[in-house]
């Protein structure tokens, strides 16, 4: 087993082979959850905003959470008149992803600040989108950062679905190992995968410290 | 037009017969769930259940269990298929592998969250732990806990297409076959019957949780809600 697992890596060829799946499994993970968070933010606010409109955006994201990974990144290209092989087909289908299970968090996180705040901010002349954006956005990452770090292990994992309709990303590595019947690759991927979602959830949370001073500096108050 | 290319298909008698018709398929989708969904309860809500009534190593459980979410399950099912030497349960172990983390989740928050007071009573009234635990925090704990159930079931649901690869039956035969020979209807004919199935099984997870979720649950949780639209209402006028 290890003997495999070292005969594999040590080839060249092999090596260039996994860092370029890796990258490219960067970038069509990580892409989607930046757009997706973004799109996530406005329906979100609509959603804390508008009761009547929340149950239109909880159903949609519920209903949108059941169509199968597979089965979405085959029917966009019919949808989009892409080609079937383009990685754009995987980048929107995370990010559609993305949007539905961040709508709720974000949503949440809004909920959560609280009102006397937004009333203080009100009250000191804060026009609504400016209120939004330095008041309501950066106290509500508490509780959103949880969200976008479900959101992007379940990009990470995800993204290796997208090799059994030919795109790239580790995922390669479990079709071209499976039709050869070595397991070396696939081993190789997984690890890769597993770390890949760790270093980036550790990213994350560093993120959120840096943006969330006060939660170190004051007490638990 | 590609959906009336569809209903075609539908609508063809020869696709609805045999081994690769849709009811056989189907019957193989929804086999091969309720063996992993089953399988993974078996696992996750004893130990949810031992972890949150005990309290002991709910931070390890939770670490693993978020790690396990990370898991690619094509990667798993295929890895697991060679080294079963390609047999249907290695497929299987990869998809209770991955209903695990959920119902574990569930389960195990389910009976964290039970109301302190509650069980602090339970045991003020002289309960021994088995007791409370299937008199008090089971109970409570079977809203999350079904959640977490249909959570998994829609995961298992939706990624056991990727048993069709390792060349296993199921709904996901029609995505890849159809794939192979660039018959668009046959892969959106696949792609609409797994959300069907998905749907339909939610639907009667729910029907359970409904039947067994203790009624006076439901009442407090009703009781709870009418609170805070008394509260919220307050504060818009305000």
């Amino acid at each position: 087993m290890f003997e495999d697992l070292s005969r594999y890596l040590s080839s060249t060829s092999n090596q260039e082979l996994v860092l370029t799946q890796l990258l490219q499994h960067v970038y069509l993970s990580l892409l989607p959850l930046v757009i997706g968070l973004a799109l996530a933010i406005p329906l979100g606010w609509l959603a804390h905003r508008h009761r009547a409109a929340s149950g239109i955006v909880f159903g949609f994201s519920n209903a949108i959470y059941t169509v199968p990974s597979l089965a979405l990144f085959v029917v966009i290209p019919v949808v989009l008149g892409t080609q079937i092989l383009d990685s754009v087909n995987v980048v929107v289908a995370l990010t559609v992803y993305t949007t539905a299970l961040l709508v709720r968090p974000v949503c949440d996180a809004l909920d959560a600040v609280p009102f006397h705040v937004v009333a203080a901010a009100t009250a000191m002349g804060y026009r609504p989108l400016r209120r939004f954006v330095t008041v309501e956005l950066p106290l509500s990452v508490p509780v959103l950062s949880a969200g976008v770090r479900v959101a992007s292990v379940s990009n990470i994992s995800l993204v290796s679905v997208g090799a059994l309709i030919g795109t790239g990303g580790l995922g390669v590595l479990f079709t071209s190992g499976f039709q050869i019947s070595y397991t070396a690759p696939i081993v190789v991927g997984i690890v890769l995968t597993l770390v890949l979602a760790l270093v980036v959830d550790m990213v994350l949370v560093g993120l959120r410290r840096a943006l969330t001073p006060w939660l170190r500096a004051g007490g638990t108050t | 037009m590609i959906f009336q290319e569809l209903f075609g298909w539908i609508g063809d008698p020869a696709h609805w017969q045999g081994q690769d018709g849709v009811p056989n398929r189907m019957l193989e989708h929804l086999g091969y769930t309720l063996l992993s969904v089953f399988g993974a309860a078996a696992i996750a809500i004893p130990l949810g259940l031992y972890v949150g009534h005990t309290g002991r190593g709910g931070v390890v459980l939770v670490g693993l269990s978020n790690a396990m979410r990370a898991l690619p399950t094509l990667g798993l099912v295929t890895f697991l298929f060679l080294i079963a030497g390609g047999s249907e349960a290695g497929t299987i172990v990869g998809l209770i592998v991955l209903a695990i983390p959920p119902i574990l989740a569930g389960t195990y928050s389910g009976v964290q969250d039970t109301d302190r007071g509650v069980v602090d009573a339970a045991r003020g009234m002289g309960m021994t732990g088995w007791q409370r635990l299937w008199q008090v925090e089971v109970p409570n704990a079977l809203p999350l806990l079904m959640g977490g159930l249909r959570n998994a079931a829609l995961q298992v649901v939706a990624t056991a297409s990727v048993a069709a690869y390792v060349g296993l039956g199921g709904l996901g035969r029609l995505l890849l076959d159809g794939l192979r020979v660039i018959d668009y209807s046959k892969v959106l004919a696949g792609a609409l019957f797994i959300a069907l199935l998905a749907v339909l099984l939610d639907l009667v997870l729910a029907g359970l949780q409904r039947i067994i979720v203790p009624r006076g649950l439901r009442v407090a949780a009703a009781a709870v809600a009418g609170r805070t639209k008394v509260k919220s209402s307050g504060r818009n006028e305000s």
